[in-house]
């Protein structure tokens, strides 16, 4: 059954479930809107909607749409705080495969649709013309077999880049068992490719996700990997090559699912980053769906530890941090939900402090509570015009008052404090007061 | 006060910069400058004297961008604060990039108010379709309320992006036009435009279902899309009922219990065909090595070669192609056997341990030298491949593969050039490892011994074909 999706789309995703006569007449009947509705609905769980870091395209000379300048555009933001840059679709909800924490499992009964080429085509030009969107962010259920799916991806990417000419933002999600042949093509056309892990664990993908295959998946992205560093060599006549996914590769791990803790999560991500130089891990806690299945109960969804992990990902990846070290810092693998793992760390580790904000390195400022890289870039640069003093920290946007035990200025110095017993309890929230029944 | 440069609402950096520049070069003091920008009716140089001649001055790398940014600001102390940062700069070295410098902290607080104003612009600005009948580029008109003056400052963004179509962009204050490539501004005062377009029914049908009800987060969408905004983006108007409906959707979801699956969907996953056998090395779990790596690396080469070659371990470049020695130090020992006359494409080429292990470093992978338990667990894997191929002699590459081959890694620098009696019974003549070569200081020597023994490789190769 399909409802109408008049006034209420909203409520459209939660269709009651009346089996196969849906399946077998949603196909003709659907308009582009109720599609849309299933198929935007049904892509949501995909964390991504980055359009930063490609290539620089642009279409001043008017002879095509689009254009790509290095850093994302946020085009409007959801009530659940995501960002929404990309039109971000599924070509069809279809799928063979039995994944238990997905929406579009072949077991589920949610309703079934399919976008042609045209009008993934259409409402990707349309809505970029509009200012709507930076581009496109493709994935799919595997239908047929794996190839058939991906050709069908690549067919409206080639549609999007060579008929219309759109110079906007392409992100295709790759389905790993997919041929060489196919997935080059993709690479030439799109700015991202991705290939989502989902579970931290092998044995995790065996269980929930069983014809998925971890050791495929990373095939893959080696190849992909490979495929990349030959686009970065020239020609033998010293032409540079097509540029092949110039975004580079993402992938995504759902939290919270299955038993997998935070410093598994962590250490799976630092692989990936290594192996294959991975643009982003995206963290994705587990998030009730509509029609789920009895082997994976739903939860509230563990946003905080989602948030917690992003934060780890960053102290990974630009603040210079260990796997190791940011696990050491938790407990029994799980980061602490009230202070970031960046405290977290320091308040283990108080011998290195408090730092001499005058004299320390890149690395040592780096690891300061209330620091970032850019606060950190800043320091370096005033410091050559003269010793800093507490206020100079304050101008420059450094968070002073989470800095202060941890550093020593011109000027500051924190005694005691760095040691103190109670420093935790002065940035955790105070404990929750319980009253009496 | 002695001038008092008046800066029009187009133009508003050149003018600025004309009059600094005619100001500056003469040295007149910050204290002498009101600044201030055109009345309706003023003249460019309405108050105070006229500026004296301008003479050229230099200006630090990154003032003028800065500039430009803060002179598209509202606060009336913009042009003033400009001024004299210009003035100081001739005589500090380095001041714009010392933040702690109050005066700089605060001009590049306006200039980030620019940058975030300008983003949100790109961001927000929502084009409806006015294409006439018959019109040979498709036209596109929207309103905008920017906080700043930055409609120059921003024009070539869309020029950019929207170069094949028509567009004009409506602000309280100034309408720029694109028009057949061409780009205008006109300041002139505009109310708000009523426009409609109806692919935004589309577009909010994408904005409803795109939105997670089990991940409300109503504070983080408003810090990034403040509702001052809200009343020109068309999908807004849904956000009120997107709120109030999330708490019931999710609790519907989790209360509802979980259907049984469609009939189709045995027979579906009946039909998958099963993964292609990888064979039981791409399963192997005897040690914890496999479960790091990308996949296992196997041997290549002819089926009966007459040699073996058996390396350490694959590293990070064989990892991800799946092939033994094509790294860097396969690639020199390739060399290095070319120079020994040895045919590498009559040996086996494997490794002893058959998954590689490392630690990651950031973006890098750093080899990691494979236990001696671990060696043990894979020995069995080797074993079969020498079983399958039976070649006449091995060559061990390094200490790995000679304790792997013949029970003993130690001692390799006075073992090396000799041929030992392995545990398949088999001759084993034992060298070094290439990657040894790369990574003494003074690789010479080694490369020496390397390629020596290479030569005994070929000339024990030859001798088995003769025979």
């Amino acid at each position: 059954m399909v409802q109408s999706f008049g006034k209420d789309v909203a409520g459209a995703k939660d269709l009651p479930a009346t089996g196969r006569e849906h399946y077998k007449n949603t196909m003709s009947k659907m308009s582009l809107k109720e599609k849309l509705a299933l198929l935007s609905d049904a892509a949501k769980y995909d964390a991504s909607c980055a359009s930063s870091g490609t290539a620089k395209r642009n279409s001043a000379d008017g002879s095509g749409l689009g254009s790509t300048e290095g850093s994302g555009i946020c085009h409007a933001y959801a009530p659940d705080g995501r960002c929404i840059s990309l039109l971000k679709i599924l070509m069809t909800n279809f799928c063979i495969y039995d994944c238990a924490y997905c929406i579009n499992r072949v077991s589920s009964q949610v309703p079934r649709a399919r976008f042609s080429v045209e009008e993934v085509v259409h409402l990707t030009t349309e809505f970029y013309r509009r200012n709507y969107i930076e581009g496109l962010f493709l994935s799919s259920g595997i239908i047929k077999s794996p190839d058939d799916t991906m050709a069908d991806m690549v067919r409206i990417a080639r549609t999007l880049r060579h008929e219309h000419h759109f110079r906007g933002y392409i992100h295709l999600k790759t389905i790993p068992d997919a041929s060489p042949e196919l997935i080059e093509e993709a690479g030439l056309l799109a700015d991202r490719l991705s290939m989502n892990i989902e579970l931290p664990t092998d044995a995790g993908i065996n269980a929930y996700a069983p014809e998925k295959n971890g050791d495929e998946i990373r095939r893959a992205m080696g190849r992909v990997e490979l495929r990349k560093q030959a686009a970065k060599e020239k020609t033998h006549t010293g032409r540079r090559s097509k540029k092949f996914a110039p975004a580079g590769q993402s992938t995504q791990l759902i939290v919270g699912a299955d038993g997998a803790n935070d410093a598994t999560i962590l250490q799976s991500s630092t692989r990936l980053y290594s192996s294959y130089k991975l643009k982003r891990v995206y963290y994705s806690a587990f998030s009730p769906i509509p029609d789920s299945t009895a082997a994976l109960p739903l939860i509230k969804p563990p946003l905080a530890r989602e948030h917690r992990l992003y934060q780890a990902d960053w102290l990974l990846r630009f603040y210079g941090y260990e796997a190791d070290e940011i696990a050491s810092a938790a407990t029994d693998g799980m980061l602490d939900l009230e202070i970031d793992p960046k405290l977290s760390w320091a308040l283990a580790n108080r011998h290195m402090f408090p730092v001499d904000v005058n004299r320390a390195g890149r690395d040592m400022l780096l690891r300061v509570p209330g620091f970032g890289t850019k606060s950190v870039q800043r320091i370096l640069a005033a410091r050559r015009s003269g010793a800093l003093g507490f206020g100079d920290l304050k101008r420059i946007g450094a968070l002073v008052n989470k800095a202060k035990p941890f550093i020593t200025t011109r000027d500051w110095s924190p005694g005691g404090l760095t040691d103190a017993a109670n420093l935790r309890a002065r940035f955790a929230p105070p404990p929750e007061q319980l009253s009496l029944l | 006060m002695i001038y008092g440069p008046r800066l029009p609402r187009l133009g508003t950096f050149e003018a600025w910069r004309d009059a600094a520049r005619a100001l500056a070069s003469n040295g007149v003091a910050p204290d002498d400058v009101d600044w201030g920008m055109e009345d309706a009716d003023a003249g460019l140089f309405g108050a105070g004297a006229p500026l004296p001649p301008p003479r050229d001055i230099k200006v630090p790398k990154g003032f003028v961008t800065l500039a430009k940014q803060v002179c598209a600001h509202r606060d009336a102390g913009v042009h003033d604060l400009l001024y004299r940062v210009l003035l100081r700069c001739a005589d500090t070295r380095g001041l714009l990039s010392n933040r702690a410098d109050a005066e700089v902290q605060q001009l590049e607080a306006w200039a980030k108010n620019i940058r975030r104003d300008m983003h949100k612009m790109k961001a927000f600005v929502r084009f409806r379709e006015v294409t006439p009948q018959g019109a040979n580029r498709r036209q596109f008109i929207s309103w905008f309320e920017p906080d700043h003056r930055i409609e120059e400052l921003i024009a070539s963004f869309f020029t950019r992006r929207f170069g094949d179509m028509d567009w004009v962009i409506v602000t309280p204050e100034v309408t720029t036009r694109f028009e057949g490539g061409d780009l205008s501004h006109e300041a002139k005062a505009s109310s708000k435009l009523d426009l409609n377009d109806e692919t935004e029914e589309l577009w909010k049908t994408y904005y409803a279902n795109i939105f997670n009800p089990a991940r409300l987060k109503i504070k983080a969408m408003q810090s990034e899309m403040p509702k001052k905004y809200w009343k020109n983006l068309p999908e807004a108007e849904l956000i009120p009922d997107l709120i109030a409906g999330a708490e019931a959707r999710m609790r519907e979801m989790q209360e509802t219990a979980p259907t049984l699956p469609p009939i189709r969907a045995e027979r579906i996953l009946e039909r998958i065909p099963e993964r292609a056998a990888l064979g039981e090395l791409h399963a192997c779990a005897r040690c914890p090595i496999g479960a790091q790596a990308t996949q296992a690396v196997g041997g290549v080469g002819p089926p009966n070669a007459p040699l073996m070659i058996v390396g350490e371990q694959p590293g990070d470049r064989e990892d991800l192609e799946g092939v033994p020695f094509v790294g860097p130090a396969g690639q020199l020992f390739d060399q290095l056997a070319t120079e020994a006359r040895l045919d590498r494409t009559q040996a086996y080429v494997t490794n002893s341990v058959k998954h590689f292990k490392f630690t990651p470093r950031g973006k890098k992978r750093i080899h990691q030298s494979p236990h001696k338990t671990e060696v043990e667990a894979c020995r069995v894997w080797l074993e079969q491949e020498i079983a399958q191929v039976q070649p006449a002699f091995i060559l061990a590459l390094g200490a790995t593969a000679a304790q792997t081959l013949t029970g003993d890694g130690s001692a390799l620098m006075t073992r090396r050039g000799r041929v030992e009696r392995g545990r398949e019974g088999l001759p084993v003549l034992i060298t070094l490892h290439p990657s040894a070569v790369q990574r003494a200081n003074d690789g010479g020597a080694l490369r020496e011994m390397l390629v020596k023994d290479l030569r005994l490789g070929a000339k024990m190769l030859n001798d088995v074909k003769a025979l």
